[in-house]
């Protein structure tokens, strides 16, 4: 690769940042020059000609400084505006979207797509649809990062956080772990393959996975025995999983919670956080039993017993629907709550 | 000058220029300090804050096992201490040496009552097995890690509050010696003024840290 | 000043102008520090491949080149320094008003520093600057803790400082010397003690809290024990933002200074400059969010604090458009510190534009921990600070050691700085949009000729840094005698013989003037304009 001077675009939101850059690159340039002209035209036009020279004292002008008051602050709203929608069409993942799970640990990417294939520091994804990343890391915080499509979300222990992207013609691009982690921080990196669908299609039956990403959860649950307690036909001592995704879940507490990723993450690693109504805290904690990949799986399974169509599952920064709990976003730490009072 | 003999008995040093200006310097000066503290001890409040909303029920359970009554007497006897150090600066402004030292002395002792009752309730901490660390255990949660960050927070914040208590018993110590070797008079008492704002504040934290940690959820279940 | 000699006369000082000048020394060593890990990090990013220092070094020097720099040069440049040495005299009083707490303040920087040195000496840390959780609490194997320590200390060095310059601002100043006679660069340090006093002793507890973290690990800020790393982050920049602008406001009231002396009028606007100094202290403690855009915050939390972000801007922009009207109809001269000035205001301008770039929530997604928040924030710290502090050192070094300067070094140094700066600075904005992440060790081929230019900037910077170290040693014996007010300045400080008494002044002054009103200091008068 030659020496450039912009990264390529190479994601749909990369145009739109680079358009807000240019904007911004204007403005700049254009103050810059405007105060190094000011400058270097003031100092050679009124140059001291003699040590005893003395200008008229002037003490300000009002006007002016409301002009270069307002004006600037004009700009910078269209600057905080504009920035903020791109920003928010980068947060908000569209509901099509492909999906990815992204384990991070000191020092590698592991990514493991819902058809079951695993990879380590490559991600392969289909030009022309969007692809929806899911992460956690086993450690400290990382950072996902690929340059050619701007777009960079801190992957952090204890919580999921999500960042999407749509690729828009095949390439190799660079991924990056951006937030410092330590000795090979900067060995932390990767490749990011954009393909052909077709290509794409070719890669996943290629590939050597073991069943699906939910076929593994499945086993996993199997065994684990999950399954003795969650029965499908809601028989069981604890709740039934089938078309739990994406529901309101009434708790025992009397809290509403959506039962997005990292309700279910909590409800594994952290079982007796938030009790459903109408069921006894008897289930044991997973924490150490089941790594962040297993977890993964075990999610993905049990996404796939039906999703509660028409309701959007929740981003990572995408508020809780339900307002009297604000506490069950991704953003907030997942093992986040206590034992419900009255159970 | 007259205002020169002035300056010489009234301790005046040499930056300034007149017994006023060098008081509302100190007095500034013990205010800024105070706004730093409260900066300081605003860290762990805001931690505090953020931990138990985020996990009413464990720090509520938690907050029950604190002993209340022990915590209601702390309080009063810092209540009590305040009141004696006003006394003492009452004192300062009439120029009554002896009735300085009493009051100081006063403060002092219940300073040390504070500390002690204090430390007892930290011994209780470490029988109950309620000190974060290997053997840490709070009967009836699960949730062990963030009760053991309730415990955390409550030792980091007594703790320093503590040391605070610490350091203002030092400061009235030193008045003491220096108001024993007559330093202080009705025209120049402002370290004792100084250090009576220090020690309300270090009681005003307490005011705060008591409902905070122990009274906050009192009625809610035992664990 | 001249009133007694020997190391115990120094290490007991209560002079303030002495107090500077042992400052001078500390920070002075500590930037010829940090300077050397600066150097070895430049040397390391030649070439690609990680092949100078081996990557747990690499981490090491890019963690210590940020402590030393941060917390014991920048923050304590200008303040301790020039302020320490000049604030009392501005205002014309004999001292500051804690004397003995100002000789305690050195101290704790020095003991806080010997810590950073200690830890250094030791084996190093490599959390980066910023010490963020868990990698600090939990998985750094390195001298976290004593670095903490001392910038715990440090903090407190800097916290009393910010305290003793409000209470001398409020307390002590000169018959006649109203709040708004007071020369700006007195306005930017007291806004900057505000931000000192009230921000620093959060990063104290926040430092506190990692002491207890890493020691009993009591899990505030694990995620397995159902701490939160990010409220760490929150904690860390209420203090690291505003410290930005402990930084960079004392500089902006060093250039407020030298725009006026060396164009000879007073500074265009008064009022809305002092003003913006404290506008901009107040606004700085929120917008720390920030610092967190990606770090999965709410979208809406990200919102609100890039709303504010723009505010910051305002007053900034203020200052640097005010500074350029002062010049015009002024009678501009160029010598070194004018020179400095204008170096200031180019590369503070630039820094202050990029920061709306990375201040936009879309841009910063791609553009946070990159370079190209590195070169931003260069050249508000170095560019800007470090400019207005050489600047400032210039311009009152005759009052200082009663010596000029050699002129023409002086002039030369200043030209190597800036175009130093520029080149090893600049490309980094570039790398920093192609996506060179910071904190590598190694790196993609691509990135190769950016960092070569930049490493080339860095090497003439080098230059143009030793070049003052040496000319100012040569000036305090060859240097030419400088009267009481070489420059023709308004300030009380050069109504004093040079270097000033110990008192500062043989009576008390009297003001009868506004601030820069040099009708009073130029003699026979040539108006111009």
């Amino acid at each position: 690769m030659g020496f450039r001077l912009f990264p390529e675009q190479a994601s749909t939101i990369s145009f739109e940042v680079d358009h807000l850059l240019y904007f911004l690159l204007a403005v700049a340039i254009f103050f810059t020059v405007l105060i190094f002209c000011a400058i270097i035209f003031f100092s050679i036009r009124y140059r001291r000609r003699s040590d005893r020279e003395l200008p008229h004292a002037v003490h300000g002008g009002l006007p002016l400084e409301i002009a270069w008051s307002v004006i600037p602050f004009g700009l910078t709203m269209v600057m905080f505006t504009w920035g903020a929608s791109v920003f928010f069409k980068e947060s908000r993942p569209p509901d099509n979207a492909m999906q990815i799970y992204v384990v991070a640990k000191q020092w590698m990417w592991k990514l493991q797509h819902i058809e079951g294939q695993r990879e380590i520091n490559e991600l392969h994804i289909p030009v022309g649809r969007p692809v929806r990343l899911t992460m956690t890391s086993e450690d400290v915080i990382h950072s996902f990062f690929v340059p050619a499509f701007r777009t960079k979300q801190d992957v952090l222990p204890g919580r999921y956080t999500t960042t999407w992207f749509q690729a828009v013609k095949p390439g190799k691009y660079h991924l990056f772990c951006a937030e410092y982690c330590g000795t090979k921080h900067s060995g932390m990196i990767g490749w990011i393959y954009a393909m052909e669908p077709r290509d794409y299609e070719a890669w996943l039956s290629g590939g050597r996975a073991m069943g699906s990403l939910a076929e593994n959860g499945e086993k996993l649950f199997d065994d684990l025995a999950c399954g003795n307690c969650h029965k499908p036909d809601g028989s069981g001592r604890c709740p039934n999983l089938v078309g739990l995704y994406g529901k309101n879940v009434q708790l025992a507490s009397g809290a509403v919670v959506k039962a997005d990723e990292a309700y279910i993450r909590e409800s594994i690693l952290q079982p007796t956080a938030k009790i459903v109504a109408g069921y006894q805290p008897l289930m044991p904690t997973f924490q150490g039993l089941v790594t962040e990949e297993g977890v993964l799986q075990l999610v993905e399974y049990i996404k796939s017993l039906g999703e509660k169509p028409g309701v959007p599952e929740g981003s990572g920064v995408t508020p809780a629907l339900n307002r009297e709990v604000p506490n069950t976003q991704a953003t907030r730490p997942s093992n986040a709550t206590s034992t419900p009072r009255n159970r | 000058m007259a205002s020169e003999v002035h300056v010489e008995t009234l301790a005046v040093r040499e930056q300034f220029d007149t017994a006023s200006q060098q008081k509302n310097a100190s007095t500034l000066g013990m205010w800024v300090f105070l706004i730093t503290e409260i900066m300081f001890f605003g860290g762990m409040f805001l931690a505090y804050t953020a931990y138990r909303s985020w996990y009413p029920n464990v720090f509520g359970a938690a907050s029950r096992t604190l002993n209340a009554t022990i915590g209601a007497i702390n309080t009063a006897v810092l209540l009590c201490s305040s009141y004696t150090m006003v006394l003492a600066v009452r004192a300062g402004q009439l120029g009554r040496r002896k009735t300085i030292m009493l009051f100081l002395v006063l403060t002092i002792i219940l300073g040390f009552v504070f500390l002690g009752i204090k430390g007892y309730e930290w011994w209780e901490k470490f029988e109950e097995h309620h000190v974060p660390g290997a053997s840490f255990h709070l009967e009836g949660t699960p949730l062990q890690g963030q009760a053991q960050l309730f415990f955390s927070l409550y030792f980091a914040m007594t703790g320093l509050h503590a040391l605070h208590m610490v350091v203002g018993v030092g400061i009235m110590s030193y008045l003491l010696y220096q108001t024993y070797v007559g330093k202080y008079t009705a025209e120049y008492y402002t370290p004792i003024d100084v250090g009576g704002l220090y020690w309300h504040f270090v009681d005003i934290i307490w005011i705060y840290l008591f409902p905070l940690l122990y009274l906050i959820d009192r009625h809610g279940p035992k664990p | 000043m001249n009133a007694s000699y020997g190391i115990k006369s120094w290490l007991f000082t209560k002079d303030h102008k002495r107090i500077a000048l042992l400052y001078l020394a500390t920070i002075t060593f500590f930037f010829f520090i940090g300077g050397i890990f600066a150097t070895l990090i430049r040397i390391e990013l030649l070439t690609p491949k990680g092949d100078l220092v081996s990557s747990d070094t690499y981490n090491k020097l890019f963690t210590m080149h940020g402590v030393i720099m941060v917390f014991f040069f920048l923050i304590p440049s200008i303040p301790a320094t020039l302020g320490n040495f000049f604030i009392p005299m501005m205002i014309g009083a004999r001292d500051l008003a804690f004397p003995r707490i100002n000789l305690l303040s050195w101290y704790l920087l020095v003991i806080g520093g010997l810590f950073a040195i200690f830890a250094m000496v030791a084996g190093g840390v490599d959390t980066g600057w910023t010490f963020y959780t868990p990698y600090s609490t939990s998985y750094s194997n390195t001298w976290v803790i004593a670095t903490a320590l001392g910038i715990f200390i440090a903090g407190f060095s800097s916290i009393l400082t910010g305290l003793n310059f409000i209470v001398t601002v409020h307390t002590m100043r000169a018959p006649g010397m109203t709040w708004f006679r007071l020369p700006l660069m007195v306005w930017s340090n007291y806004a900057t003690s505000l931000i000192q006093v009230l921000g620093t002793p959060v990063l104290a507890i926040t430092m506190v809290l990692v002491f207890c973290e890493r020691t009993f690990h009591i899990g505030i800020f694990d995620p397995a024990l159902g701490g939160d790393p990010v409220l760490f982050q929150h904690l860390f920049w209420f203090y690291s933002h505003p410290a930005v602008y402990i930084m960079v406001l004392p500089g902006m009231g060093v250039i407020s200074e030298l725009i006026s002396v060396y164009s000879r009028k007073a500074v265009f606007g008064y009022g809305f400059v002092a003003f913006s100094s404290v506008a901009i202290a107040v606004l700085g403690f929120l917008v720390w969010g920030h610092h967190l855009f990606v770090s999965g915050q709410s979208l809406y939390a990200g919102m609100v604090f890039s709303f504010l972000s723009y505010f910051v801007a305002i007053p900034s922009a203020i200052k640097v458009f005010n500074w350029t009207a002062t010049l015009y109809k002024g009678s501009i001269s160029f010598a070194t510190p004018m020179l400095y000035a204008f170096g200031f205001i180019g590369l503070f301008t630039i820094g202050g534009l990029t920061g709306l770039f990375v201040a936009a929530l879309g841009i910063d997604v791609h553009v946070t921990d990159t370079y190209f928040v590195i070169a931003h924030f260069h050249y508000i710290m170095v560019g800007g600070t470090l400019m207005a502090y050489l600047g400032g050192l210039h311009y009152w070094w005759p009052k200082i050691t009663g010596r000029m300067y050699p002129e023409g070094w002086a002039k030369l140094s200043a030209l190597i700085i800036f175009l130093g700066f520029n080149l090893t600075f600049f490309p980094q904005f570039i790398l920093g949009y192609l996506g060179m992440p910071r904190r590598y060790h190694a790196y993609s081929d691509e990135f190769q000729v950016l960092h070569v230019l930049s490493t080339a900037g860095a090497s003439v910077l080098a230059v143009g840094y030793l070049l003052p170290a040496i000319y100012f040693v040569w000036s305090l014996r060859y240097g030419q005698v400088a009267g009481a007010n070489p420059w023709k300045a308004t300030g009380l400080e050069w109504q004093t013989p040079s270097p000033p008494p110990p008192h500062n002044f043989e009576e008390t002054p009297v003001v009868t003037h506004d601030a820069y009103d040099y009708s009073t200091t130029v003699g026979e008068v040539i108006e111009v304009g």
